[in-house]
């Protein structure tokens, strides 16, 4: 076991700052890329709803 | 296998819903791989004797690296199959990757950087291996730029593959510039033809996060492949058989 406490684990032998960035942006970047998969699947799902019950639909139409 | 499965995979109606039922899968053990790994790679492994705690970025860069690099040689065979065979379901799955690479791609800009700060004593430095992975980086942004601008599905798609197959070169400049040039960034760690010049727990780890962020980007990329195809299929007799036998 490399660590005696929390603290010591959050402190990274000093390089706490740099390990702690890499990885929470990371993480963050892949909840955030996560998140937008998912409003463009209800988008593209909804589009494709109003089309099926409407008739052809272009892009722009679909502003809202 | 014969020849009539391939073509029955390569319509998007048919892949829409085989994908939709893998995703969960390979989100899942994206998860548990990522859990096994950190495990190792903060538990497990231990301190670096050069490098003290700040080496454990590693379990991050490397990974996020090679995906970087390995998503644009997957957009440049699909872009390639597109333009030969003119199948729709591949300039899909080129687009579906560019954005997912484009992030791994930051990802393994930014961890270099905050690597590079306490190791080299520099955020960044205009040596071979940062730059061609630079440019990696606005190639991918290049792409969907380029996609977003052109109206038209089939001239995008087309354009789109023209940058995915002329970008490809930078790849092996990228992974090679360690050894062409003389670079501020390490050599290879793993390599084919000679052992790994690190401790065998902490290769490990570094492997298991690799396989994590490469279920993770299938994951994203199949996900985001399935969207692409109902906005561009809407008009189609399948996808309103398909909406009408959910409703």
């Amino acid at each position: 076991m490399n660590w005696n406490s929390w603290s010591e684990f959050f402190h990274m032998g000093g390089y706490g700052l740099y390990v702690w960035g890499s990885y929470a942006v990371t993480f963050a970047l892949i909840v955030g890329e996560v998140l937008l998969l998912r409003v463009r699947r209800k988008q593209a799902l909804k589009m494709a709803l109003r089309t099926v019950k409407y008739g052809k639909v272009e892009n722009n139409e679909i502003a809202t | 296998m014969s020849s009539a499965n391939w073509y029955k995979y390569s319509s998007p109606a048919t892949f829409y819903s085989l994908a939709g039922r893998m995703i969960p899968w390979f989100y899942a053990a994206a998860a548990v791989l990522s859990v096994i790994g950190l495990y190792i790679g903060f538990v497990l492994a231990p301190t670096d004797f050069q490098q003290g705690e700040s080496y454990r970025i590693i379990f991050i860069h490397v990974p996020a690296s090679w995906m970087s690099m390995f998503i644009y040689v997957v957009m440049a065979v699909w872009a390639a199959f597109g333009l030969a065979f003119n199948t729709r379901l591949s300039f899909m799955m080129m687009s579906a990757l560019a954005p997912t690479g484009a992030m791994l791609t930051f990802v393994a800009l930014w961890t270099g950087a905050l690597w590079g700060k306490p190791t080299w004593g520099a955020w960044w430095v205009w040596d071979a291996r940062l730059t061609s992975e630079l440019i990696l980086f606005f190639l991918y942004i290049g792409f969907m730029a380029l996609q977003a601008a052109i109206d038209d599905p089939r001239r995008a798609d087309r354009a789109g593959a023209l940058i995915a197959l002329v970008g490809v070169i930078n790849v092996p400049i990228i992974y090679f510039s360690v050894r062409w040039w003389n670079t501020l960034h390490q050599g290879a760690s793993v390599s084919v033809n000679k052992a790994p010049s690190m401790a065998t727990i902490m290769l490990t780890g570094m492997l298991v996060m690799a396989f994590a962020v490469w279920m993770y980007a299938i994951a994203a990329a199949l996900s985001r492949a399935r969207s692409i195809i109902l906005e561009r299929e809407r008009n189609s007799q399948w996808v309103a058989q398909l909406l009408e036998s959910k409703e």
